[in-house]
């Protein structure tokens, strides 16, 4: 019997194929595996499977000391390391009872949030990648190259910073940095203005997102989304402006949520503009900042030997992928007893495999990609 | 409501299962005990004044010096803007701690993670299993006395140097 004859008469069956997605693959934004339940192009169901990161990060943290970790918390986040270092920090100073000088925690939000801008310019250029348009790829990663330029002069790294210390930071803003960051702005805005012309509403690219893998407020909540994540399923939370930590409680900026412009509220387009808006409001807490920085002293004194008194606490800070929510506890020795840090990825990697049930397997790239999932965060 | 309230409310539902507000210098938790937790955390997620819809961090923390894990809870709730902090303590030897993966989708991650690494039970999970190490990895690396395995499927886990010098800890 033909094929033909055996399809009309019913008889063709179809199976479910397993695939194999990673843990090479050029989409998974590190390494990172899916195994991938199939109905022709439909998915049943995709697991990630995580773990191939792992590095012990946690552990190091009990042999290493409270200052020696600093470096490590870098590693955690490699794409917007400033505010691991800055949890860290909060930890520390939390429990030794230490205040940062008012220009440190100053130095802190410059760097916290260049550092931020970074972080979504690269989530933004690597979505489009992924979708297929390669062109603002570039785009976008030329503008984050001169902010590795500028951190590059504040701390003579360009990707694992290493800048905070226990106390404040560990280097004042060099001669002429406030200028370059002002300058640098008036550059930045024009170019998102021109990646939201070339990329962001572009038919082809809102037809892709739009409407794909809706995260509903409820979801968002259950998985523990934080973020942008979840701030494009339309839930106003921002840690800096709920609980204003460090000095953020001096600066006037908006909090952007999603609203369902290209589908449904908390659709993938939702979460990949979350970062575009974000990058307007880091630049107003930035020209607040640079603007109102005092004069004085960047770090406090905090002996070499560093040995907080016994107790646990659990400190949140708004990082590039959310709420990054750090346990620590002291024994009262010079090593933390244990550290424990829960992530924006690992929360968002989570989701994936009840959210991908009858999404198209292509589409799963972008819910990756607006996921802004960065696999050594997850894995830690 | 800040824990004291959220204690009265909680041992008025549960008695004796709820402990009172214990206080270290930083931070007031509420023990809890590991085979009720599940009916304390929906109560908490589902009552309108308490409203706890995020759970923030679940971490486990081994006290071999007290014969426990320590299973810590941190809950934060959108709705009224407060947070709260759950501990339990599941005996060292068979750790056993009822699932809240029913309770908060994210808790399904966070347990198989302290399930790897610290080797407590989740009683009820849907899907314990490791997560970040290999499932054929032996022990549980962070209790305290875990001491590594040589090698690993012939991959040594010790480094040789030259280099090392063993010096005295203090001259």
């Amino acid at each position: 019997m033909s094929v033909e004859i055996e399809f009309e008469q019913g008889g063709l069956a179809t199976e479910e194929m397993t695939l194999n997605m990673g843990p090479q693959h050029p989409s998974t934004h590190g390494v990172l595996r899916f195994i991938v339940k199939a109905d022709g192009e439909v998915m049943r169901k995709a697991t990630p499977d995580v773990g191939y990161l792992h590095r012990s990060i946690e552990k190091i943290a009990e042999k290493v000391g409270w200052h020696g970790f600093m470096p490590y918390t870098d590693r955690v986040d490699y794409v917007a390391a400033m505010a691991c270092n800055q949890g860290w920090a909060m930890c520390a100073e939390t429990l030794g009872g230490i205040e940062v000088p008012r220009r440190g925690e100053y130095c802190r939000i410059i760097a916290a949030e260049l550092s931020r801008i970074c972080s979504h310019l690269l989530a933004i250029g690597a979505t489009g990648m992924d979708i297929g348009a390669v062109t603002p790829f570039t785009h976008a990663l030329r503008e984050r190259e001169m902010i590795n330029d500028l951190i590059e002069e504040l701390c003579g790294a360009r990707l694992t910073y290493n800048y905070m210390r226990i106390g404040g930071v560990a280097w004042d803003l060099p001669p002429g940095f406030r200028k370059k960051v002002a300058r640098y702005l008036d550059h930045l805005e024009p170019c998102i203005h021109e990646i939201n012309d070339l990329l962001s509403y572009g038919k082809i690219y809102t037809e892709r997102l739009g409407g794909v893998a809706v995260v509903s407020p409820a979801m968002a909540m259950s998985y523990g989304l934080v973020g942008p994540n979840l701030r494009a399923s339309g839930l106003k939370h921002d840690l800096r402006k709920d609980r204003p930590y460090s000095v953020y409680g001096d600066f006037e900026f908006d909090v952007p949520v999603g609203h369902g412009e290209m589908g449904g509220v908390g659709d993938c387009w939702d979460r990949y503009m979350m970062r575009i808006w974000e990058i307007f409001e880091s630049v107003k807490i930035l020209r607040q900042a640079v603007d109102k920085i005092p004069e004085g002293p960047v770090i406090a004194k905090v002996a070499r030997t560093f040995k907080p008194p016994a107790g646990d606490v659990h400190v949140r800070v708004e990082a590039a992928r959310g709420d990054m929510s750090w346990y620590c506890v002291s024994d009262g020795s010079e090593y933390p007893y244990r550290v424990h840090v829960r992530t924006g990825s690992f929360a968002a990697m989570s989701i994936i495999e009840e959210l991908s049930k009858g999404l198209m397997i292509a589409d799963l790239v972008a819910v990756i990609a607006t996921f802004d999932i960065v696999a050594p965060e997850v894995d830690r | 409501m800040d824990t004291q309230a959220i204690q009265r409310k909680l041992e008025a539902a549960f008695g004796g299962v709820v402990g009172p507000v214990a206080s270290g210098r930083v931070e007031s938790w509420i023990e809890v005990d590991p085979d009720r937790i599940d009916e304390v955390a929906a109560m908490l997620a589902g009552d309108a004044d308490t409203r706890f819809e995020c759970l923030s961090n679940l971490s486990g923390v081994d006290y071999p010096a007290h014969g426990h894990i320590q299973v810590v809870y941190n809950l934060i709730s959108y709705t009224h803007g407060h947070e709260l902090t759950l501990k339990v303590n599941a005996d060292r030897d068979s750790p056993e701690v009822k699932t809240l993966s029913g309770v908060w989708a994210a808790a399904n991650w966070l347990e198989r993670e302290v399930f790897d690494l610290l080797g407590v039970n989740f009683v009820g999970h849907p899907d314990l299993r490791r997560i970040l190490l290999p499932d054929d990895w032996v022990g549980n690396p962070l209790r305290k006395d875990y001491v590594e395995a040589p090698d690993y499927h012939g991959i040594s886990t010790i480094r040789e140097s030259m280099l090392r010098i063993d010096l005295p800890v203090k001259d």
